[in-house]
């Protein structure tokens, strides 16, 4: 990575973490818990990183280490989305709920 | 190699980065968050299916199994019950954070001893943040699921311990910022880290488990985009601030609503003083009961009632009987409303998914404030499961451990009731002076079995209506 590489980086995290702060300071309390299943799920892109050292295999230490951290983040990934789809489901409001 | 897939990546990677961030704008409000799922799961695909035409890859046999494996794994992770979605959360946590600090270390060994002081610098904290999660996560994980004690447990010297593994741990840091060639050094590093995050979570007990897990999500997160940095990866840093970020807000959201600080909830090892004394003292002052029967007329005749629900109530399963009492009293013409404390439950939000799984609408759902505000006009408050959130001494005893901290005010209703087993001390030990007062009644029993018997008096006949 070079200096202009790093730059554009930090600019990078310094935006995501304002858009961050600002949008979810927004989402209500109501729904804290399926915000940080999502987060976590949407954290689970590491595993591109992993993919890459899986299938590059420029080592073979790098190759086991990326393919478990495959199945690490994968697994997040699809629990984590499932499960905040369960819980949004059930969110319903006293209007639609009734007949 | 397909022509051009560099370009091809870099937009799906784009196009990725954009839609996490409208997948956590429509999470803003129940009537658009299912998109944001949507938004979040199309991202997640674009940005694997782009990476999977990168070039460089010379063996996709690994990967399909991985993929294949996660999801296996995944899908089980993904169906778990209601009450157990905090230790799911605290596993994932994990499961995150091992990716991101496998990723490093093969980064560094690839790598090593050609990186760059800021690289070493970045991959240091990715590993160190990343291998404290990993295990903090899962000591959290065993103590939300009972695995382990859930008593906090204390040694003298305790933070001294801790605070010099981390200081050792950075130190070794700093030396392989200056000379990455010492590769003997980064295996200590790390194990350094992983011992850290056990003892980290040791001395915290379940009552700030909000607190742990989020912070703990706020580790992960920063730990993905310090990943970024390594890897070059503007989506990796996007999204590892995003939940870096939410880590963030919600560990502040519980701390407040604990009235503690960060440092407080980690070297602080809660309410542990109280236990002894709780119980002598109880026996002294007198308590005021009442049978279902009681409890239903005095409910039968209200005009607004709060229930105010805790971990208890998850405990005990008592959700569904809970929302037969709403309908039971919304039948009657009673407004039934739900105090909601930001630490009630395992994580926060967490007893929101509760009542809302029992099919409890969302917008009888309030929040401290709207609730606290609404409290004086209140005919009846019944406490179910909750304790801490309901203790007055928070308010008035300046001794209590837990003075200072934001409660609901119960107490404030023309009458309070409270569902609970027998006197002992709630989780943190601390006596509750609420049991003494005048308007309080105390409705002795299962928290589940109690509610069917109110709701059975209830649609009994209408003798009390």
């Amino acid at each position: 990575m070079n200096k202009a590489d790093l730059i554009n980086s930090l600019y990078v995290f310094m935006l995501a973490a304002f858009i961050g702060f600002e949008v979810i300071r927004r989402v209500s309390p109501l729904l804290h818990t399926p915000l940080m299943s999502l987060t976590n799920a949407l954290d689970a892109i590491a595993v591109v990183g992993a993919i890459i050292l899986a299938g590059e295999h420029k080592s073979n230490l790098a190759a086991v280490l990326g393919t478990v951290a495959i199945v690490a983040a994968t697994s997040n990934a699809v629990g984590g989305f499932i499960i905040t789809d369960r819980m949004l489901k059930m969110f319903k409001s006293s209007r639609t709920q009734k007949p | 190699m397909i022509p051009g897939s560099e370009h091809i990546i870099e937009i799906t990677y784009f196009i990725a980065a954009v839609l996490f961030i409208l997948a956590l704008k429509w999470l803003s409000s129940p009537a658009t968050a299912r998109h944001g799922v949507w938004a979040g799961e199309v991202g997640m695909v674009l940005a694997v299916a782009g990476t999977l035409l990168y070039h460089g890859i010379v063996d996709y046999k690994w990967i399909a199994i991985a993929l294949v494996l996660g999801t296996i794994i995944g899908v089980p992770l993904g169906n778990v019950a209601m009450t157990a979605v905090p230790q799911r959360t605290a596993l994932s946590h994990a499961f995150g954070a091992l990716c991101v600090t496998l990723v490093g270390t093969s980064e560094f060994y690839l790598r090593a001893p050609n990186i760059a002081p800021f690289m070493m610098a970045v991959l240091s904290l990715e590993v160190i943040l990343g291998g404290l999660t990993v295990t903090g996560s899962l000591m959290a994980a065993g103590k939300l699921q009972e695995i382990l004690p859930q008593r906090p447990i204390t040694y003298k010297g305790q933070n001294f311990v801790n605070l010099g593994m981390l200081l050792v741990a950075i130190g070794i840091a700093v030396y392989l910022v200056h000379d990455p060639s010492a590769m003997h050094l980064y295996p200590v590093m790390v194990g350094i880290a992983l011992i850290f995050g056990v003892m980290l979570i040791v001395p915290i007990g379940g009552a700030d488990m909000p607190t742990v897990i989020s912070l703990l999500n706020s580790y992960a997160g920063l730990s993905a985009a310090a990943m970024g940095f390594v890897l070059n990866s503007k989506l990796l840093i996007v999204a590892g601030a995003l939940d870096g970020a939410s880590g963030f807000i919600l560990s502040v959201n519980m701390s407040k609503a604990m009235n503690r600080s960060f440092t407080n909830v980690l070297f602080g090892a809660f309410g542990q003083v109280q236990t002894s004394a709780a119980g002598a003292e109880a026996e002294a002052r007198s308590v005021r009961s009442a049978t279902p029967e009681e409890a239903a007329a005095i409910l039968s005749a209200a005009n607004k009632v709060v229930i105010v629900p805790g971990y208890g109530m998850a405990v005990a399963q008592a959700q569904h009987k809970v929302r037969e009492l709403y309908d039971a009293l919304t039948k009657r013409g009673v407004d039934v409303k739900f105090g909601i404390h930001p630490v009630a439950g395992r994580m926060p939000g967490h007893m929101n998914v509760l009542l809302a799984e029992a099919d409890i609408p969302y917008d009888k759902l309030l929040d401290m404030d709207e609730v606290n505000a609404d409290m004086p006009q209140t005919d009846v408050a019944l406490v179910i499961g909750a304790n801490d959130v309901t203790n007055p001494a928070a308010r008035s005893d300046a001794g209590s451990p837990i003075y200072g901290m934001p409660i609901l005010d119960v107490d404030k209703a023309r009458t309070v009731m409270v569902i609970k087993r027998s006197m002992n001390p709630g989780f943190a030990g601390i006596d509750n002076p609420l049991y003494y007062v005048d308007n309080n009644l105390m409705l002795f029993g299962d928290a589940k079995a109690f509610v069917g018997s109110i709701v059975r008096e209830l649609s009994g006949g209408g003798a009390h209506g």
